[in-house]
């Protein structure tokens, strides 16, 4: 268990080759191990989503898995959502809507959003609250972040990164 | 429903205040200058910050809720190679217990927690030990060899039960408050009807996102150790640390960096912090405490668990002769920063926006085996605005009036203020400073579509549905004051600095900072720093509490400006401009004259750099386009507000849905409206969670049940109804020259009150709900009773 593995993370392109004990959570070694600390941690038991990543597109709970088995996947952190200096469409929409005080649970908000809005890019209103629903924000009581969203949503901008 | 924007408030120069009652940026729903790092994940949130050569400390907690420690086998923590130290209470006997604020309620010394236990622990989750150790995973690993052996005791889980022993000789009973004013007996004996109510509300809690944590570290080029993760009142804080570990205040710092939510919870002085601040010291190598969010529902204070019985002498037109009320207050475990400011507040809150000519009220204070209790937003408010508005509720039914006339009868008359109650909240003499709340009422039923509203529910509970209204007014309070200050200085680029004592736990205080700074001194708000959580700038803060950082810091922040701005004309006058200084106005960052507009003016970056020091600058007064600003304010300020929610309910499972929620809120000012909805939408989810979900429970022993978020339920998007606000600002605050009363706690206060009203009204059943969070479980076995009661 403490003995330490070598093994390679693939965060936004870049790879970053670490060695984490195997019982490291993924949320961990990104935070400690790579330097990314944009990605918070709520709770470590999978409730709050604070600490939501993307896994080959797909929005995961990195509190709930060790660093070992994100080995050989693209992940994409909060980090690496603006491009070029340029704010992601949601990173604006965020803003522009007031869909974050404190700011603790935006980075898993966003990544939730992204890999919802890109897979799903016609996602309907309900489905959508079902779907942020996954995540806890304990400031804006979700009616901005919803909002904020479903903008990104209707201006088609989710996919053109 | 129908939202409001900002077209629907007035901004005009109403007071005496200044000759530059400018609004450029104030009123306006600017975008906040806090974004830009929280979303692209550049956030200093103090689980993010790490010092070379760090230790990380771990606490192990009581697994008793009472016991007498027999002893503490720290022997294998030790025997483990990479600890790098473990203490118990023995280890650190030399540190007096936390203190709490300054009082004037005495007898609570002996009820206060020492940092790690001695012979006794009094809940499940307080802190026995500390290990040390070079990596977050062994010091939890460490963690777990240390393990205690003690002696159980019987345990009290209920403040409204007989009172039992805290320590030999010492009841747990700490407290009995008292307030009153009036001939409470006579109202009482005149009285046509008394009305009485027996609610309570649950134990729940602030529950930030962000778990609580600190990083200490002494920086031996100055002798100063340097404390990072603190909100909410950092300068109090550290002086009370710095007293606590024996160091002078001059040589410990504070840092807040981002916080992650505070709602009160966020700044209390707990065991922990000290611990860290003290380890840093003992060890002398930086030293980072991250608690999990396990500790944080069993460590961080909870609130809110009171039970009320309310009497309410009328007479026979229904207009309150006098209230008579008792509470019962849960403290938990210990007393620990804010004393008996809760029950104190709940006591001088509960009589909210009625004339009510007589009050007596006492208020037991009772230890019990749980986590210690204190503040929560809108604390004190959230449970007495609930006890009084069920009062309300029951006099209408009582009176065959209906809930609205009751309370037009009871209001304060807007002629009546400022109206002052012979009773003092929190070492403060009360008086409402503005308000018109019978107008507010007229809004809101405008706003709501009201009579519509009941013609909907009226036809949808023909058809059989179980939908009904309530509504919870309030009276808030904030601003309070006495004194704050701010320093405000401009650059040779012509960026402004605004250093502040407030403290930013996520509700916008840079941008509304800036907002008022760049009005008063005329440039642009984007182009002003607001510094803030930072013992080191600034010799004196009061953080942000109670709603309270807009009005007094952002008052101190407007009189900065203001000096530095007549310092920039001033000297422009003397020394670079051939005009008197009347004729000089600053406007968009430039010294412009008044009587030639389109001029090209200087800019003030440039006024600063003629400011720097030199014989002239000397000469003048003192160098440096620079000056601090002063604010004091005699009063609180007293903000109210209507909440109104539509409900409905299943009988078959008991699941209330709220459908809508709307909130009237008279803010006498607000600088930007945006933020405002923020804090009032935010508040609502909060209090929905408190009148539905959210209850810390603990089993017979004493075992705390709701130790993870799959067991203590917060509202999700899915929980949240469509919220509409209707913000207003016919009642300035004449304590402020821009007549802001504060905004942090509108959105919570009335919650519980306006859910409890919709429940009894869609369930038909008058004065039902007695008990918050009116949880599915209590809401099914409430109607299955009632059933069983009318067979």
């Amino acid at each position: 268990m403490t003995q330490k593995m070598a093994i390679t993370l693939d965060v936004n392109g870049t790879g970053h080759e670490i060695r984490v004990e195997p019982r490291k959570t993924l949320c961990d070694a990104l935070r400690a191990d790579c330097g990314l600390t944009g990605t918070n941690v709520g709770c470590e038991h999978g409730v709050c989503g604070a600490c939501t990543v993307l896994m080959d597109g797909v929005p995961v709970r990195s509190c709930l898995m060790f660093a070992v088995q994100a080995q050989g996947k693209a992940l994409r952190t909060v980090e690496g959502l603006s491009t070029g200096g340029k704010l992601h469409a949601l990173q604006q929409a965020f803003t522009d809507n007031h869909a974050l005080q404190c700011g603790f649970c935006t980075s898993g908000f966003l990544m939730l959003a992204a890999g919802t809005l890109e897979q799903q890019p016609d996602i309907d209103d309900e489905s959508l609250r079902e779907v942020l629903s996954s995540n806890l924000c304990r400031c804006t009581g979700y009616q901005n972040i919803l909002r904020a969203v479903r903008q990104v949503r209707d201006a088609g901008k989710a996919g053109a990164r | 429903m129908s939202a409001h924007g900002p077209s629907s408030l007035k901004h005009g120069e109403r007071h005496n205040g200044d000759a530059n009652p400018r609004r450029k940026f104030v009123g306006q729903r600017v975008t906040r200058l806090e974004d830009p790092p929280l979303v692209t994940g550049r956030g200093t949130y103090v689980g993010n910050l790490n010092f070379p050569h760090q230790l990380h400390m771990r606490v192990v907690r009581s697994t008793y809720a009472n016991a007498i420690i027999r002893s503490i086998d720290t022997s294998a923590a030790l025997a483990h190679p990479g600890c790098r130290g473990v203490w118990t209470g023995a280890d650190v006997a030399d540190i007096p217990p936390i203190t709490f604020r300054p009082t004037s309620i005495q007898g609570l010394e002996p009820y206060r927690q020492f940092i790690l236990a001695r012979d006794r622990v009094r809940y499940v989750g307080e802190p026995i030990a500390v290990v040390f150790a070079d990596d977050p995973y062994v010091a939890e690993d460490i963690a777990d060899l240390v393990t205690m052996d003690g002696e159980a005791l019987p345990v009290i889980l209920s403040a409204d039960t007989p009172p039992g022993e805290f320590a030999p000789g010492l009841s747990t009973e700490a407290l009995v408050l008292r307030k009153n004013f009036g001939d409470i007996e006579s109202a009482l004996k005149n009285a046509f009807k008394v009305v009485e109510v027996d609610v309570q509300v649950g134990r729940h809690s602030g529950v930030p996102m962000e778990n609580r944590g600190a990083l200490a570290r002494i920086d031996h080029s100055r002798d100063v150790l340097e404390c990072y993760g603190q909100g909410k009142r950092p300068h109090a804080h550290r002086d009370a640390v710095a007293t606590l570990i024996g160091r002078s205040p001059a040589s410990m710092h504070f840092y807040e960096g981002h916080i992650g939510g505070g709602f009160g919870v966020r700044g209390e002085i707990y065991p922990e912090d000290v611990l860290t601040c003290l380890a840093a010291q003992r060890f002398d190598r930086p030293v980072k405490w991250v608690e999990d969010r396990r500790e944080n529902l069993l460590a961080c204070n909870h609130s809110r668990e009171q039970r009320h019985v309310v009497r309410g002498a009328f007479d026979e037109q229904g207009r309150l002769l006098g209230i008579d009320a008792k509470l019962w207050h849960d403290q938990g475990a210990y007393v620990r920063t804010h004393g008996a400011r809760v029950p104190d507040m709940a006591m001088g809150t509960l009589i909210g926006a009625y004339h009510v000519p007589s009050y007596r009220t006492v208020g037991y204070v009772r230890m019990t085996n749980k986590t210690p209790a204190a503040t929560y937003r809108s604390p004190g408010r959230f449970e007495s605005t609930y006890a009084c508005e069920r009062l309300m509720d029951a006099a209408a039914e009582q009176f065959g009036l209906s809930r609205i006339e009751i309370r037009r009868r009871n209001l304060i008359p807007k002629e009546s203020y400022p109206y002052a109650r012979a009773m003092e909240i929190l070492d403060h003499a009360v008086e409402l400073d503005s308000g018109d709340f019978a107008g507010l009422l007229d809004k809101t039923l405008v706003d709501i579509g009201w009579e519509k509203l009941l013609a909907d529910v009226a036809a949808r509970r023909a058809k059989g549905e179980l939908v009904g209204v309530g509504m919870g007014f309030f009276m808030e309070k904030g601003g309070l004051g006495p004194v704050d200050g701010a320093k405000v200085t401009v650059d040779t680029r012509g960026k402004v600095q605004v250093i502040t004592g407030a403290s930013s736990i996520g509700q916008g205080v840079e941008t509304v900072m800036a907002q008022i700074a760049a009005d008063a001194l005329g440039v642009e708000y984007r182009d002003v720093k607001v510094i803030h959580g930072r013992t080191d700038v600034l010799e004196y803060g009061i953080g942000s509490h109670a709603s309270r950082a807009t009005v007094m810091t952002g008052g101190a922040t407007r009189m900065a400006a203001l000096n530095v701005r007549r310092k920039a004309l001033e000297f422009a006058s003397r020394h670079l401009v051939e005009a008197p200084v009347e004729m000089l106005d600053i406007v968009d960052g430039q010294v412009v004259r008044i009587d030639r507009p389109g001029e090209p003016g200087i800019p003030i970056g440039k006024v600063a750099a003629a400011l720097a020091p030199s014989p002239a600058t000397v000469e003048f007064g003192n160098p440096g386009l620079t000056a601090e600003g002063w604010f004091e304010t005699a009063g609180m300020t007293h903000p109210y507000g209507i909440h109104t929610a539509l409900v409905k309910v299943d009988p078959d499972t008991g699941e209330t849905k709220v459908e809508r929620f709307h909130v009237a809120y008279d803010i006498g000012c607000a600088i930007n409206p945006m933020l405002v909805e923020g804090q009032i939408v935010g508040g609502v989810a909060q209090g929905l969670g408190g009148a539905l979900f959210e209850e810390f429970f603990y089993d017979e022993r004493g075992e705390p049940l709701s130790v993870t978020l799959a067991d203590y339920l917060m509202p999700t998007a899915s929980e949240m109804p469509p919220v509409d606000v209707l913000l207003t600002e016919d009642a300035p605050s004449p304590n402020n020259a821009l007549g802001m009363k504060g905004a942090g706690e509108a959105g919570i206060t009335g919650v519980g009150a306006a859910i409890a009203a919709a429940i009894d009204d869609a369930i038909g059943i008058p004065n039902a709900i007695t008990r918050l969070p009116v949880t599915p479980q209590r809401l099914k076995a409430l109607l299955k009773r009632h059933a069983a009661a009318s067979k």
